[in-house]
């Protein structure tokens, strides 16, 4: 039974002793250590917090840079495409108006040769027609010079004449 | 190089372990309470005196049979001096043992202060003042009075189980400062180093599975008291198990005072709710009322008285199984002879080894049991009811 009565000395002690043991631990044990697994915590939580928002931010501007590329892309298949078809247009409207200069000119050519082989036959004409005229002029006199022969030529003609 | 070192450090332990009982058997043959007692190194006034007393005592007590009572008690019950071990046989034994202070005051002479060595094991009186063992010696109580007086004597001495305090306390401050300062040194930016990651994660676990769990947002004010019961008490327990013949949280003296404060800190604290709940129960008929009122008042005290008890017992069973197991040796040696005592020594020791890792089991589990059920206790104590009570209820239901 004395084994169940606690004694007042020791009783005693140990009130004295915990009490300045809780108050001193308290104090200068358990509210740093506290402090700083709670602020260990909260730092840890914040850095997640942090990551998570970094992460999403990266994925937002991931998604974003996507869709950019692609839209640059896009912009430039169609610049391609508009500077393709804008050289066609020009290199055929450069050879269509080639063409056409081309023909003008031709035709204009032909129309000067025409003009000049049509000046040029006029004047061979006209040079021919003197030249018979001079020339018939000296056959001409020379033969009405001899009145005989005339005669006789008359009448070779009279005779080829022939009425029926 | 670090792992081996703990290797090192924990065979080492277990080998303590090991002989932790050797120094209270080792006094089992001569009686504990054999006067022949030489002092310790440490005790200036004493040593010389050694051998006077060793004739005195060879005609005052013959050596009698082992007495299981006398090394079971001499252990578990404090006394006026610390007793580590002691060689030799029968008279010629050499008891190593530090002579404390006593520290007694009385009404009629005041306060006294002098070493237990005084009263050589209550074999002489000092100073007016006698030690004896109640109950014929077999507890190993000591009670210090006045010579042929009946005057009551309050006796404050600095005990073996108060010196245990003392140096469980110094360890704890060592402990404790030493992870707070790393704390201030680390702070939040570096990672916890040394002994702060063995501390830091109890702490965590008091604060989270204990405080937080049953205390909810008013948890900050009590953890430092959870704390300091839990690693005190553990603490405690520890050094009980070390082989320097403490038993200081097996003491009823200690776990009252324990459970005292918790009860003071529950009934400081305790709110109109938990006072309404228990004169008067809602939602009983009257009838009931009469019978549940005094149950649930009774209840109040019953907690303290349960959290000493358990924790008393627990570490008090756990040092008798122990000395128990080791006494078996020598009842076995003197009743059946020498050889069968070696023999036994073999089992003794095998069940002592699974005792000791038992009891370093024990000695976590009860510290947090107690600091668990406390804030068990405080929490219904606090716990605020916003709502009428029905309602009150299914909020506590469904927290």
């Amino acid at each position: 039974m004395e084994l169940l009565l606690p004694e007042l000395g020791l009783f005693i002690w140990t009130l004295l002793a915990f009490v300045i043991v809780f108050l001193i631990l308290k104090k200068f044990a358990w509210k740093p250590i506290l402090a700083t697994l709670n602020d260990r915590e909260k730092s840890i939580a914040d850095s997640i917090a942090s990551a998570d928002k970094v992460r999403q931010e990266m994925e937002n501007m991931k998604s974003e840079n996507e869709q950019l590329l692609n839209q640059a892309r896009e912009e430039r298949s169609l610049m391609l495409k508009e500077a393709k078809d804008t050289k066609d247009k020009i290199v055929n409207d450069a050879k269509a108006q080639a063409i056409e200069e081309a023909n003008k000119i031709m035709a204009d050519a032909r129309a000067q040769i025409q003009n000049e082989k049509m000046a040029a036959l006029t004047d061979v004409k006209n040079q021919m027609g003197k030249l018979v005229i001079e020339v018939s002029e000296k056959v001409l006199r020379k033969e009405l010079s001899d009145k005989s022969a005339q005669e006789n030529y008359i009448s070779t003609l009279a005779k080829e004449i022939k009425l029926n | 190089m670090n792992f081996r070192f703990k290797h090192i450090l924990s065979s080492f332990i277990v080998a303590l372990a090991l002989l932790v009982n050797l120094p209270i058997f080792a006094q089992n043959p001569d009686s504990p309470a054999s006067p022949v007692e030489a002092q310790a190194p440490v005790v200036t006034e004493g040593g010389a005196e050694a051998t006077e007393h060793h004739e005195g005592a060879a005609a005052e007590e013959a050596e009698g049979p082992f007495n299981i009572n006398k090394v079971l008690f001499g252990h578990v019950m404090d006394s006026h001096d610390w007793h580590i071990f002691s060689y030799g046989k029968g008279h010629e034994a050499t008891h190593v043992s530090m002579p404390l202070p006593v520290i007694v005051y009385s009404a009629s002479r005041g306060v006294s202060m002098f070493s237990s060595s005084h009263f050589h094991h209550g074999h002489e009186t000092y100073d007016g003042y006698a030690m004896t063992a109640i109950d014929g010696g077999n507890n190993m109580k000591e009670k210090i009075s006045i010579v042929g007086s009946d005057e009551k004597v309050y006796d404050f001495s600095i005990t073996k189980s108060v010196l245990c305090m003392f140096i469980s306390i110094a360890i704890l401050f060592l402990i404790m400062f030493a992870v707070a300062k790393r704390s201030k040194r680390n702070g939040i930016a570096k990672a916890p180093t040394g002994i702060q990651n063995a501390i830091e994660p109890l702490v965590t676990f008091i604060r989270d599975d204990v405080a937080k769990a049953y205390l909810g947002n008013k948890y900050a004010k009590y953890l430092p008291l959870l704390l300091t019961f839990f690693f005190f008490i553990w603490i405690n327990n520890l050094l009980g198990l070390l082989p320097l013949g403490f038993n200081f949280t097996g003491n009823i003296a200690v776990t009252a005072l324990l459970a005292l404060v918790f009860f003071a800190v529950m009934m400081i604290n305790s709110n109109k709710y938990f006072w309404g709940h228990i004169f008067n129960p809602p939602g009983v008929p009257l009838a009931i009322k009469f019978i549940l009122v005094p149950i649930e008042f009774i209840s109040i005290f019953i907690k303290p008285v349960a959290l000493a008890l358990r924790l008393f017992a627990n570490i008090f069973a756990g040092h008798t199984i122990i000395i128990c197991v080791i006494s078996l040796i020598f009842i076995f040696a003197e009743k059946f002879g020498t050889g069968l005592g070696w023999g036994t020594s073999l089992i003794s020791i095998a069940f002592t080894v699974f005792m000791f890792f038992l009891e370093l089991l024990v000695a976590a589990i009860q510290a947090f049991i107690f600091t668990n059920l406390a804030a068990i206790f405080i929490g219904s104590a606090i716990e605020e009811h916003h709502h009428d009570d029905a309602h009150g209820a299914e909020h506590a239901m469904a927290h």
